[in-house]
Order: structure tokens, then sequence, then C-alpha cells
């Protein structure tokens, strides 16, 4: 081989690895670059106040969004309450009892739901929960993020079971354990971590959605006292403070983002903190 | 776990030359089970034909023969497991003391006719919750712990892990996981314990340990075992048959069986010309 096609080998492999490198540097830097900004702005626009207070009105200067956090809070598990067990009992009954054919018709539901745009399932949600009643709700926006669980809970909860190796339900199933027994005593808690953890991830994701709550949850600047009555939530509070034309508006704003943003991520390590405990089924 | 009920044997000498005869007094045994005129289909193909063949009571049976040639397959229809694929079809009786196996309740059956797979398949719990799996979920009365003690005793196994009851069952190693398995299928006291080739994920020294516990075992239980291992199935077993492209080529006593074939493809296959 002539020296001067080793040596353009030698370029392009060296120019690739850079590429790739720089190409996954540059994803890394973004994520710090928003967490920085974030941080930064955020963390001096943080007070004691901001979780304690109602938003002040227009023009005085203070407040906080204690009533978005709290109300967030209670979206948040209502939509669980509502998503978690659809999504749960679906993913059980398709890894473990559906045939194929109606597997795949649902799984492919499943796929089209989750990716119908958010802002439709808050539409969708305003048809079904907010016209019939008549007024905006805590309901209806944990309706709408229940909706968008339901869809990542069950295709999860279905991939971590089927991924059980096989020889543990005979295992169980040899020693006199019908199917239901089997699937619970056996097949679920060796898959919990992974479905828990993927309902975690879940709820992580709709916890910073915006759209959905936009005309479901709707927003309040005083406490709600009632699951019927509208809530403010963190998304939306930084959704209209962003926009508006005052200085301690945005500072709120950019605190609710770091506040959203660590709950995300408090979310994030439980999950990965359960997934690392316990006893595993080694991967063989 | 008498074998209260002794049904005959339809051993049928003629198409199975090699059947132990009253040389080995294997008509005069007690049968826990008994297996006639099995067919056994995946599909529209058949994997057995035309099987007929008797579990001594409190005996070690062997079921030797090449890779695909049907043994695991019978022992696996010898508690049901077979149903788990929905093309499965079987015609023929299995006796259970004289009980059709295919009449009784699937889980109840499964209580008595124990199995142990190739694979060790602790569940992901720990060894005590294991062992207790079984009398658990059958509902058990007394002291559990005592029957796990117990069942880990029969398992040679208690005295290596009586210290860490506690701890994942994926801490011990492969063999002691196994035993861990047999342990956990004696816990629910079977009368019949069907081994799927126990022994082909383990070390010579764990094997021996494995062969050594089967054959204290059989005092308690009856044992069925399917080996492709032909010294293993010569060392532990009193009777064995040999299978080939899904029939009983021979079956008779074991010394009988591996000194004296009565078939020339028995001969062939112990001899190591094929498989």
């Amino acid at each position: 081989m002539s020296g001067a096609r080793v040596r353009w080998r030698k370029f392009v492999s060296n120019f690739m690895m850079t590429m790739t490198g720089l190409c996954a540097l540059i994803s890394v830097s973004v994520l710090f670059f928003i967490l920085g900004y974030l941080v930064y702005n955020g963390g001096t626009s943080i007070n004691w106040a901001f979780f304690t207070q109602l938003p002040k009105p227009v023009g005085e200067i203070g407040g906080g969004m204690a009533n978005a956090i709290v109300g967030s809070g209670k979206l948040l598990f209502a939509a669980s309450l509502f998503g978690v067990p659809i999504g749960f009992l679906g993913g059980v009954y398709l890894a473990e009892f559906s045939g194929s054919f109606v597997a795949s018709v649902v799984r492919y539901a499943a796929d089209l739901l989750n990716g119908v745009p958010s802002i439709v399932i808050g539409i969708f949600a305003y048809a079904m929960v907010v016209l019939p009643f008549k007024h905006f709700s805590t309901f209806a926006g944990a309706f709408a993020l229940g909706l968008m669980m339901i869809p990542i809970t069950l295709r999860s909860t279905e991939e971590f079971l089927k991924n059980v190796p096989n020889n543990l339900r005979e295992g169980a199933m040899a020693l006199g354990a019908s199917k239901s027994k089997t699937i619970r005593t056996v097949i679920i808690p060796a898959a919990y971590r992974g479905i828990l953890t993927a309902i975690l991830l879940a709820l992580a994701r709709v916890a910073g959605e915006t759209a959905p709550l936009l005309f479901t949850a709707f927003g309040n600047r005083f406490w709600n006292n009632s699951w019927s009555q509208p809530t403010a939530s963190l998304p939306v509070m930084i959704y209209t403070y962003a926009v508006s034309p005052y200085e301690d508006w945005h500072r709120q704003a950019w605190a609710a983002g770091l506040v959203l943003l660590g709950l995300i991520l408090i979310i994030n390590i439980v999950a990965r903190t359960i997934l690392a405990r316990g006893i595993a089924v080694p991967r063989s | 776990m008498e074998a209260s009920t002794k049904p005959s044997v339809s051993l049928n000498i003629a198409t199975n030359p090699g059947a132990p005869g009253a040389r080995e007094g294997f008509a005069s045994l007690p049968m826990r089970m008994t297996v006639s005129k099995l067919n056994f289909f995946y599909g529209a193909k058949q994997i057995l034909f035309d099987i007929n063949m008797g579990i001594a009571d409190k005996k070690v049976t062997a079921l030797i023969g090449p890779s695909g040639c049907g043994k695991s397959t019978l022992l696996r229809i010898l508690n049901r497991m077979h149903e788990t694929v929905s093309t499965s079809r079987l015609e023929g009786d299995i006796l259970l003391d004289g009980q059709n196996i295919l009449a009784q309740d699937v889980t109840a059956l499964r209580r008595s006719v124990g199995m142990v797979f190739q694979r060790p398949n602790p569940f992901p719990k720990s060894i005590f919750d294991n062992v207790a799996y079984g009398p658990r979920i059958n509902g058990a009365k007394g002291s559990i712990a005592d029957v796990v003690e117990k069942s880990l005793r029969h398992a040679a196994l208690w005295e290596e892990v009586k210290d860490q009851l506690h701890k994942s069952a994926y801490d011990l190693s492969g063999g002691q996981q196994q035993r861990l398995c047999i342990a956990r299928a004696l816990a629910v006291e079977p009368e019949v314990l069907l081994l799927d080739e126990p022994c082909s994920a383990l070390d010579p020294i764990s094997t021996a340990k494995v062969e050594e516990l089967l054959v204290d075992l059989k005092n308690l239980t009856t044992i069925v075992i399917v080996t492709h291992n032909m010294q293993q199935a010569a060392r532990i077993s009193d009777f064995t048959a040999f299978i080939l492209t899904g029939q009983v080529i021979e079956f008779s006593s074991t010394p009988h069986l591996f000194t004296t074939p009565g078939d020339p493809r028995t001969e062939a296959y112990i001899t190591g010309r094929f498989g």
C-alpha cells in the first residue's frame, strides 16, 4: 500500500473520531448549558417566600408560587391514580395473557397514543371533562396528564414483564402455582423495580407538560380548595410569568423553572436508586 | 408417600424386547406412574410415538437418548408442563397412583409431581423464601421454617447456607442454586420428582454432589431423570429407558441395559457410535 493512501486513511479515521467526539460533547454541553443558565437565573431569584406565599397581585413585588407547587403535586398524584393502574394492568395483560394479534394492535395503539401531541391531549380532555362540567378543574388536568402516562406505563410494564426469564414462570408453575399466582408472586416481584422506575420516569415526563394543562387545569392565583376547581401548576405558571411584561414575574418564572427541574431530578434519582437495590434477576 | 395402589403395568415386552422382565423383578415392583399408548404432537409434528412405560416407586428411572429424541418432552408431559405450548396435543393415558393425571387439577398434579430444570432457576428472592415458596402458595400449615430446614437438609445444602438464609439466592454458586431448586421442589413433598438434565449446567464437583443427593433422595420420593450423560444414568438410576426419534427403543434395568442391550441401536448409542 502506498504511503499516501495510508496517510489518507489515518486522516479520515482521525477526522471522524474528532467529529463523533465533538458531537457527543455538544449534546452534553447543551444540557449543562441549560442547567447552568437555569441554576444561575433561578438560584438568584429563588427565596423562601417563593415556597410559602401566594402570587402577589400585578404590580406588587414579591410573593411566591406555593399554590402552584401544591397544585402540581395534586395534579401528578391524581394523574398517577388514573394512569398508572390502567397502564400497569394493561401491560400485564399484554405480556401474560393476550394473543400476539391483540398484543400487536394494543401495542401499536399505545405507541400512537404516546405520539399524540400533548396539546391535542389537552383539547381532548377539554372536550371530555371541562365542557360537560362547565369549568376548568384539577380533575381535568389530571385526566389529561393521566392519559399521557398510560402508554408509557403500559409499554414499559409489558417490556419488563417480558424480560423476566421464562424459566422462572416454569419454576413457579412446576410448584403448583396457577398462572395468576405465578404472575403475582414471581413475575411481578421480579420485574417491579423496572416497572416502578418506568412509572417514575413517566411521572417526571408529564410533570413538565404545559400544553395539556392550559385549558384543563387552567390556572389559579389563589389556593384552590376543591378538586373540581381550576388549579395553578408550575409549568403553566412558568408560561404565564415568562411571557408577562414584568421584571419580577420573569424572576419568579426562573425560580419556578429551577424548582420544576429539581423536582424532576429528584424523581429521576429516586427511580435510579430503586433500580439499584434489591434482588435482581441476573442477566444470563 | 405410600404407593397404595398397584396398577398393572402394560410394559409390552413383545414390542419392547429389552423391557425388564421378571428377571429384574420389575413387574413385581409397585408402580408410581404408568404411561400407556402415549402419542404426542406439537402442531402437526408428532414428537412421541406409542410410549409405554412404568415409573417404579422409590426408584430412579433415567431417560437417555440423543438431543431432540423427545426425552425432555416425555418428562414434561409427566407433570403436564407441555400444556404451556398451546399447539400441543396428547393421546393416551398417564396414571399417577391409578388416577389419570389428565383429568386432575393441574396445580394439584404439579404439587404431587415436582420438577427441576436444566438450568438452575431460583426466584429473585432470599434462599429461605425460595424454599418456602411452594408451601406458602399451597397454604401449608405449621412451621414454614421447619419445612425449609428439612428440605434444605434433604437437598444437602443446609450446612452451607444455614447462616445466610436471608441472602439472595443468586449469591449461591451454580451447583448450590441447583440444589436449592431441588430443595424448593422437595418442600411441597412431591410423590415424584422430575429432573430435566439437572447437571448439564454444572461443573463436575457440583454434578457429583447432585448425583449423590439423588441416590439418597430415592428413599424419600420417586425420581425420573433425563440425561444425555450415559455415565450419569449408569451411576444413579435403577431403570433406564433409551429413547430415539420419539420411541422407547429399550426399557430395562440399568445394569441390564448397559451390559447386555437387547437392541442394536441401544448398543450403538451406549458405545458412543452416535448421539
